[in-house]
């Protein structure tokens, strides 16, 4: 029971929107594809609804080949990042749409269309017309209909977006009891890493068309197979440096000289790509905290947090730091990593040490 | 100061743009004989008797029906053919599309003139000379381009992802452009029935020269008032009111609307 994508390319005018997918989408999971805005998350939504042919490859949905089978033969329930709803029908048949086009008795709508609207809180406004409600019950609306007639597959394409950020986290935390009890492989893409880790189950880190990463959430989290997978599956990127490791001894020229941190005893001498993430780098020093130097960019005041951007040996960094801090733009810093928090990258780009959790 | 200046200025447009109208109206309420012989603001003698030949006498009132049965026969076949051609062109990429979008509109550029002599041949040869259903085709070859113009801009306006969702949903395609797409793009089918309307009730040139008798529009039946005693002017001003008619019921009912017709829906 389950939706797999064999071999999927999609290239339009000589553009490659996708690059041999295979996936395996299995019923009951909450999936959830990650990647930047044009990565394919859509594309390969639309081709997994049957909405547009792949180039070259097969969806197969439970055994069965659906490549070419029609839409309206396949049971599918799509919500967009737009309020898609029909404007000229009330809520109460927007959600019921579906269920009559199915053949569903009166009295069955009737109460599937109720119990659906109030899983959404939505239930006291389903005599209204859509334009007659906020961008939240709206996409509520969207979400009741491609659920109500349990669809074999639930494509969610950044639903949240276009809503405020209250609404959002509301809603969010709704989702994943919305799907808890259902048979159905239920696909969700976002660009946002922290949707995906909230929402757990698998992630699928999708970039410039092709599957990079691809398991269970904190996992790929955890372990990002690559620095791209760094960059996509982390807000804000992981801080990478260039790196020499040799005589048990972390070099980089003029900024870095420390001992190996225990994870990375093993590594073979070589150059490699050090990871850290924002939140391991301080402003202040501390035991086992290395020093290094920057240049100080810009700093975001996040409430709670203060983002400092600078300048490290080349690259943008970003320091995670709690409370609000006051820094100067072009002044020389000094920040502080905890090394044992670092993660390796060998030359081939292949994770090569992650550090212990 | 600004803003009285700006009425004043209103005003005398208004007056410009009514007085012939008013005088029309006047017209066609007056004797011949006070409309030759004294200058009057208003009629003296009040008559309807213009009126009353108009719509009992049999040279005059089949002009108007003539008229409106090839006029709703042009908007009905217009809408019926321009709706799906109008949906192809807002919604699928096919090889010529964009040029085909353009050579549509060209139609309209070529006088109605240049059609005359073909039309004339044509219909003559297939047996639709001086029929209703003649003057509506000959009518659409310009009234259909402007109606997928219009329509397909009111058309782009709705999101794909709606026709998406449907389908999904399980609509077939005729239910879904007949139950959901149609209304949202209601407004737009008014206004492009009105402005099929306004170029099939206004045209004459090809409308007298494809029709005798059988078919013969209000416009034409006007043309020919002048009598062994001269022109009625009365009764010819009593028609030309009854023809403002329709076209300002019309008028009123997408007056909401028009100037997104007028942008052929682009707004």
């Amino acid at each position: 029971m389950s939706l797999v994508l064999e071999g999927v390319d999609r290239t339009v005018g000589g553009e490659v929107y996708l690059n041999d997918i295979n996936l395996t989408f299995e019923r009951g999971e909450f999936n959830v594809l990650l990647g930047l805005t044009e990565a394919g998350k859509t594309t390969m939504m639309r081709i997994m609804a049957g909405l547009e042919p792949p180039s070259r490859g097969r969806v197969v949905e439970d055994g069965q080949d659906v490549t070419h089978v029609p839409v309206r033969k396949r049971s599918v329930g799509m919500v967009y990042q737009q309020f898609i709803n029909y404007p000229s029908l009330s809520v109460y048949d927007n959600i019921a749409s579906p269920l009559k086009l199915a053949g569903f008795s009166k009295s069955e709508i009737d109460r599937l269309v109720r119990t659906e609207a109030e899983r959404l809180g939505i239930d006291h406004l389903i005599d209204r017309l859509p334009s007659e409600l906020s961008g939240g019950q709206q996409q509520r609306c969207a979400m009741a209909r491609a659920l109500v007639r349990d669809a074999k597959l639930v494509l969610l394409d950044e639903p949240l977006v276009n809503l405020d950020y209250k609404l959002r986290e509301g809603l969010r935390s709704e989702l994943r009891s919305l799907f808890a009890d259902r048979d159905t492989v239920v696909v969700y893409a976002t660009t946002e890493p922290e949707e995906a880790l909230v929402l757990g189950g698998n992630t699928t880190v999708l970039h410039e068309g092709r599957v990079i990463q691809n398991g269970v959430t904190a996992q790929c989290y955890r372990h990002p197979a690559n620095t791209t997978v760094t960059q996509v599956f982390a807000d804000p990127p992981m801080n990478l440096m260039p790196v020499e490791i040799a005589d048990g001894q972390i070099k980089a020229e003029g900024l870095l000289s420390a001992p190996l941190p225990e994870h990375m005893k093993d590594l073979a001498p070589g150059h490699y790509t050090l990871g850290i993430r924002p939140h391991h780098l301080f402003v202040t020093a501390g035991e086992g905290r290395i020093g290094l130097r920057g240049t100080v960019e810009v700093a975001e005041i996040a409430g709670s947090v203060t983002y400092v951007h600078l300048e490290v040996n080349g690259r943008d960094w970003v320091i995670e730091e709690r409370g609000v801090h006051q820094v100067h733009p072009g002044e020389r810093f000094e920040l502080f990593m905890d090394l044992t928090r670092a993660y390796a990258f060998d030359s081939a780009d292949q994770l090569a040490a992650a550090p212990h959790s | 100061m600004g803003s009285n200046r700006r009425y004043i200025f209103l005003g005398l447009w208004l007056v410009f743009l009514m007085l012939p109208i008013y005088w029309l109206l006047m017209m066609s309420l007056k004797t011949n004989q006070e409309i030759l012989s004294t200058f009057s603001l208003w009629p003296q003698n009040l008559t309807v008797d213009n009126y009353v030949k108009i719509f009992t006498d049999a040279t005059w009132y089949p002009g108007y029906i003539n008229s409106t049965l090839y006029v709703v026969l042009n908007v009905v076949i217009s809408l019926t053919v321009a709706l799906p051609a109008a949906y192809a062109f807002s919604r699928y990429k096919f090889l010529g599309d964009k040029h085909l979008f353009f050579w549509l509109l060209t139609n309209i550029m070529a006088p109605p003139a240049v059609f005359l002599l073909p039309f004339f041949e044509l219909y003559n040869s297939v047996g639709l000379y001086d029929t209703h259903i003649a003057v509506a085709l000959a009518h659409t070859l310009f009234t259909v381009p402007l109606a997928v113009w219009i329509l397909e801009g009111f058309m782009s306006g709705v999101p794909k992802e709606i026709d998406e969702t449907a389908y999904l949903d399980g609509y077939s395609w005729p239910r879904f452009f007949l139950t959901i797409f149609l209304p949202l793009i209601r407004s737009g089918v008014g206004v492009t029935a009105f402005f099929c309307f306004m170029f099939s009730w206004v045209e004459l040139l090809i409308a007298r020269t494809i029709t005798s008798t059988e078919a013969k529009p209000i416009a034409v039946t006007m043309t020919r008032t002048v009598g062994a005693s001269g022109l009625d002017w009365g009764l010819l001003a009593t028609a030309g009111v009854l023809t403002l008619v329709p076209g300002a019921l019309v008028i009123w009912f997408v007056r909401k609307h028009i100037a997104r017709g007028f942008a052929l829906g682009r707004v």
